[in-house]
């Protein structure tokens, strides 16, 4: 069952040092694809730290793992990187900038494997 | 192109070689004019022609953080001007703030070679460098901010002279500065508690020195090093109504020292508001007549749109809370302010009408032409390519009368335009746009056409409207090349940056270091311009004249 | 080339990975590797340890090629091109930038840089009511009162606190931390909220309504409502009081702002808060500027075009136009035919459909190092990184320019020269334009 969250983005002290790792490195696919949630969410939604879960929006769909954070509920946030890109939309409202940040995601369990 | 040119046949003005009009060749040979032409020559026929030195603008503002910001901030006022590439010259934009190639196209089509650019902050004086680098055309050079400088102020505190020399000394010679700039001395300091001076004994905040104080020692320090200009000063109370007083004061202050003040126009103003809002230029220039230690460039206002960018902070923001434009301010660490406000001058509002006024009052009372230089401050009063509107007005006693009927009613009444009938002559006019500036300089090889001038050439077809006159070269030669022909640009060309040559000072280096790292946030080491940033460029030599 | 042998001392060195832009780097280089920073912080040092990972390879769809075949294709690609984007820049300098523009206003290009995708609303919004501000070193000096609106700079800015806004000291901040008052507004907690001594959580896309509410109190009004964004009213009264009273206030805000619903308009609010509060004290604004040389690009852009970013020259001269020639929407629309990405990862960054689109033209990558622009270019020319391997000029988030210096060799070439050499192979393939490429310099 997908519940409706608000995502931010942003950077992380750790997605800025592993980027000079490379895109494909380990490190770096780690921190961008890490999924920070509110622990009441999370038991809401059945994740454990560490469990795939797949966020989706009109434009596209990320599977990522989630980890307990301090984020409010009702909130999720990721590290800038291809996770979340693959959510945005191409719309800038005439401005330039896409909604990058606090858009709706759906999320849910995911046990694709 | 041919390395030795003969212009034959033209009416030539060149005031500081005495020439008035007369009829003779000029030669030039490698970039110079020379006595006579040697080998192979291409003739540029010159008859029914007018020769001129290429203009000299002493005050301008056409590169800087703050002028570039400027530019950033209003895309409203390109869309008024589009320059589209050509082969060889690149596209840009006017209007009020034109981007820099336009700049440089726009100044040669005046028939202009060498202009000034007045303002840069020591910190943000590697950026003018590089946004100079890119002004093509014409040779520049910029003056350095220094009267809001708090090392100054310390030192001033401290009653330590030679200690503001060394560090002046130090600053344009890491920098390749041109020339010492004062902008409200003391009060852009004070404005970084909100606040401004009134008068020139207010003390600064915690330095305790006045604005006296400030333009005495600089003023001081300028000549101390022999620069080439004369200390360059935009007084306290800029715009404000009865600020004559102010401006009065600063130059009895300096009485007997070379000082040149700036956009005098902005600064003669009397009543208590903008309603009782008076001229001055008359007290003004009666006390120009009688020193003759005095230079001033007009700062005239022309009508239309203009972008006002000064370090002047308390004044701009004034000047958005007057008009409620937009608002730009940028205090700067140590050093200085700036403040941008877009500004439209309207012949139907009693103010701007009045400055208008003022501003011509300027020219045709002051006397010695030697002395009074055309600017528009640019772009505070109006953008530069109005010079020749101005030039007209100048020299067309008629065409300034209709346009005092075409202002607003109430000037008639304050302003006694209608009873100055002189018109300036073309000689004249070469010494307010050319000879005058270059002389006030310190230029040796600008402003006149004598052998061992560069050869910067102006060449006009007469004409009676003389605004058509100067609106479009026939001719413009940039160090010996032909760079415009009828009025366009057909080469583009690099100018020198010329920057005064003031030895350095390691030691001081040493003494500076520790208070950089405890008031900047930049490494001392970080901080001066090397001579390789400037791939075109000329020192003028400093010291006391023999 | 002759790979130094000794170990080499290079002080004073500019870093070019985010907007605080420290200058006091001091890298340490043996037989041609960095192996010790000094100053910087992790993400600095990071930016010069690894300086040898990761690197380009110039190739050809896929197979190894010379730089000067590379070149050719690339000059091919955009000769040809009827409506090109040349794009990123953040990670080069002046020079390099000065030629991206050249080479735009040459073929008629879309230029724009990252700015666009990050502080471009900031810079609309500062078009359109102006900003009162500063540079750092005032801060240092004189504020009393920090705040961090919608930003992390703990972990986007790492040493903006230590130089600049926190703990530093300076003329009238002998006490440093003790002088000051530090603010943190947000919609989650980060490691910038411990940096605080107040943190106020907010809702998403509250910051319009709150900054609306801040002005009307400061202006004396008083509002009819419990709360605005998730926070009590008497929370914003008490904020707007702490703002009057102090000495020198400084608001510093980041992508929270730009990106969200609003966009330039939150910043727009901000700005004329900002202003409002210099009728009762000195308080001043500023975005904080977040990767490497933004800043530079727009600097140059700006003086050279007149406009800061999203600027197209297909008409021949210089056109503005958020949402119509800005990067995001051009590829979104699919409207570009060509393209040339140098010194950003554009696919790495970009929405979705954004990448594809640049995936399906033409694509030239200009990079130190692989990404995920490379990996999809038909043309890969790899550069000497721009600080590391390439001096120029930079600039700082408050636009105060700083020089790079060249601390490491490398075998390709340094960006500048790369667009240097395209340019000249455009114009080969182009001999109208050539006119007047001979200008001789002044003598004497």
């Amino acid at each position: 069952m997908a519940k409706s969250f608000i995502l931010i983005t942003g950077r992380t002290t750790k997605q800025g040092r592993t980027i000079h790792l490379g895109k494909e490195a380990k490190e770096y696919v780690d921190e961008v694809s890490s999924l920070e949630m509110n622990p009441a969410d999370m038991e809401a939604l059945q994740v454990k730290d560490g469990d795939r879960v797949r966020l989706r929006t009109d434009h596209g769909s990320s599977v990522v793992r989630c980890k307990k954070g301090t984020v409010p509920p009702g909130l999720l946030f990721i590290a800038y990187g291809q996770f979340v890109n693959a959510l945005v939309g191409p719309d800038t409202q005439g401005t330039g900038m896409p909604n990058t940040k606090g858009f709706e995601v759906e999320v849910e369990k995911d046990d694709s494997g | 192109m041919a390395e030795s040119i003969r212009i034959s046949g033209g009416r030539v003005y060149d005031p500081l070689n005495g020439l008035d009009g007369v009829v003779k060749d000029l030669c030039v040979e490698d970039g110079k004019i020379v006595q006579e032409c040697r080998g192979p020559t291409e003739v540029i026929d010159a008859t029914n022609l007018v020769i001129l030195p290429g203009g000299v603008d002493i005050h301008t503002h056409i590169a800087s953080p703050a002028v570039n910001t400027a530019r950033g901030l209003r895309p409203e006022d390109h869309r008024l001007l589009c320059c589209p590439r050509k082969p060889g010259l690149r596209s840009g934009v006017g209007f009020t703030v034109p981007s820099t190639f336009t700049t440089g196209y726009l100044y040669a089509q005046l028939g202009y070679t060498t202009v000034m650019e007045a303002a840069t902050p020591p910190i943000g004086t590697r950026h003018t460098h590089e946004e100079l680098n890119d002004i093509p055309m014409v040779d520049k050079g910029c003056y350095l901010l220094m009267g809001n400088n708090e090392f100054i102020l310390q030192y001033l505190k401290s009653g330590d002279l030679e200690k503001i020399k060394r560090y002046v000394a130090w600053l344009l010679h890491s920098l390749k500065g041109f020339g010492l700039k004062l902008v409200n001395p003391g009060g852009v300091e004070q404005w970084k508690y909100g606040k401004d001076v009134e008068g020139l004994d207010e003390k600064v905040n915690h330095f305790d020195v006045t604005p006296r104080q400030i333009l005495q020692a600089l003023t001081w320090v300028n000549e101390e090093l022999g620069l080439p200009h004369s200390i360059h000063i935009h007084a306290n109370r800029l715009g404000v109504p009865g600020n004559y007083q102010v401006t009065l004061e600063t130059m009895r202050a300096l009485e007997g020292k070379r000082v040149h003040m700036a956009h005098v126009q902005f600064h003669s103003y009397g009543g208590e508001d903008y309603v009782s809002f008076t001229s001055k230029a008359k007290e003004m220039a009666d006390y120009i007549n009688r020193h003759p230690n005095v230079t001033v460039d007009v700062g005239q206002v022309v009508f239309g749109d203009a972008t006002t960018i000064t370090a002047d902070g308390p004044w701009q923001y004034r000047l958005h809370k007057l008009t409620k434009n937009k608002w730009y301010n940028q205090d700067v660490e140590v050093e200085t302010g700036s403040g941008i406000v877009p500004y439209t001058y309207r012949e139907k509002n009693y103010v701007n009408a009045l400055q208008w006024a003022i501003g011509l009052e300027t020219f045709l009372l002051i006397k010695d032409p030697w002395r009074v230089f055309l600017s528009t401050d640019h772009p505070n009063g109006g953008p530069f390519f109005y010079y020749p509107w101005i030039i007209k007005l100048l020299m067309d006693a008629e065409f300034r009368s209709q346009m005092v009927k075409r202002v607003h009613k109430r000037v008639l009444s304050h302003t006694i335009l209608p009873q100055l009938s002189r018109e300036y002559s073309l000689y004249e006019i070469a010494i307010i746009t050319r000879a005058g500036p270059a002389r006030a300089l310190g230029l040796r090889n600008k402003g006149h056409l004598g052998p061992g001038a560069d050869a910067d050439i102006a060449i006009y077809a007469e004409a009676k409207d003389k605004e058509e006159m100067f609106e479009r070269a026939a001719y413009v030669l940039k160090d010996g090349q032909i760079v415009v022909r009828e009025g366009e640009v057909v080469q583009s060309v690099m100018g020198r940056t010329i920057f005064a040559d003031v030895p350095g000072d390691d030691d001081l280096v040493t003494e500076l270091r520790d208070q950089f790292e405890k008031y900047y946030t930049v490494e001392i080491g970080n901080f001066p311009v090397p001579l390789e940033d400037l791939p075109f460029h000329q020192a003028v030599p400093t010291g006391r004249p023999a | 080339m002759t790979v130094a042998k000794e170990m080499r001392v290079v002080k004073d060195v500019t870093c070019p990975f985010c907007g605080v832009t420290c200058d006091d780097l001091e890298v340490h280089v043996e037989d041609g590797k960095i192996r010790d920073v000094k100053n910087a912080c992790v993400l600095g040092k990071d930016t010069f340890l690894h300086h040898l990972e990761g690197l380009a390879t110039p190739r050809i769809d896929g197979k190894p090629a010379s730089i000067e075949a590379c070149i050719e294709a690339a000059a091919d690609i955009l000769a040809r091109a009827k409506y090109p984007l040349i794009y990123g820049l953040d990670s080069t300098e002046l020079h390099a930038h000065r030629k991206a523009i050249e080479l735009a206003d040459l073929i008629g290009a879309n230029i724009d840089h990252t700015s666009s995708v990050c502080h471009a609303p900031s810079l609309q919004a500062v078009q359109t009511v102006g900003i009162p501000t500063c540079t750092v070193g005032e801060v240092k000096n004189r504020a009393d009162l920090v705040i961090f609106w919608g930003a992390n700079p703990a972990e986007a800015h790492p040493r903006h606190a230590t130089r600049y806004s926190v703990t530093v000291k300076g003329m009238f901040t002998p006490q440093g931390r003790k002088d000051r008052t530090v603010i943190h507004v947000d919609v989650r907690r980060t490691p910038t909220s411990r940096m605080a001594d107040t943190f106020l959580q907010i809702k998403p896309h509250s910051d319009y309504e709150i900054f609306s509410t801040l002005t009307a109190l400061v202006n004396g009004h008083d509002l009819d409502i419990a709360e605005v964004g998730g926070v009590p009213l008497q929370e914003w009264r008490d904020l707007v009081e702490v703002m009057k009273g102090a000495k020198f206030g400084i608001l510093y805000w980041g992508m929270g702002l730009t990106m969200t619903r609003g966009k330039y308009l939150n910043v727009v609010a901000v700005l004329r808060l900002c202003q409002e509060l210099n009728r009762f004290t000195k308080f001043l604004g500023a975005p904080l500027r977040g990767h490497g040389n933004v800043v530079g690009m727009a600097q140059v852009l700006t003086w050279q075009t007149g406009f800061p970013f999203a600027v197209n020259m297909s008409r021949g001269y210089p056109r503005f136009n958020p949402g119509e020639f800005s990067v995001a929407d051009l590829l979104g629309r699919g409207e570009v035919d060509a393209a040339l990405i140098i010194a950003a990862d554009a696919i790495g960054n970009f929405p979705a459909k954004a990448a594809q689109h640049l995936k399906s033209i033409p694509l030239i990558a200009v990079d130190p190092k692989e990404s995920e622009t490379t990996k999809a270019a038909q043309v890969v020319i790899p550069a000497a990184q721009a600080a590391v391997a390439a001096e120029g000029v930079a600039y700082r988030m408050d636009h105060i320019p700083l020089p790079l210096k060249k601390v490491v060799d490398s075998p390709y070439p340094s960006d500048r020269e790369i667009l240097e050499r395209i340019i000249a192979r455009v114009l080969a393939k182009r001999p109208d334009d050539g006119a007047n490429r001979a200008a001789p310099l002044p003598r004497g």
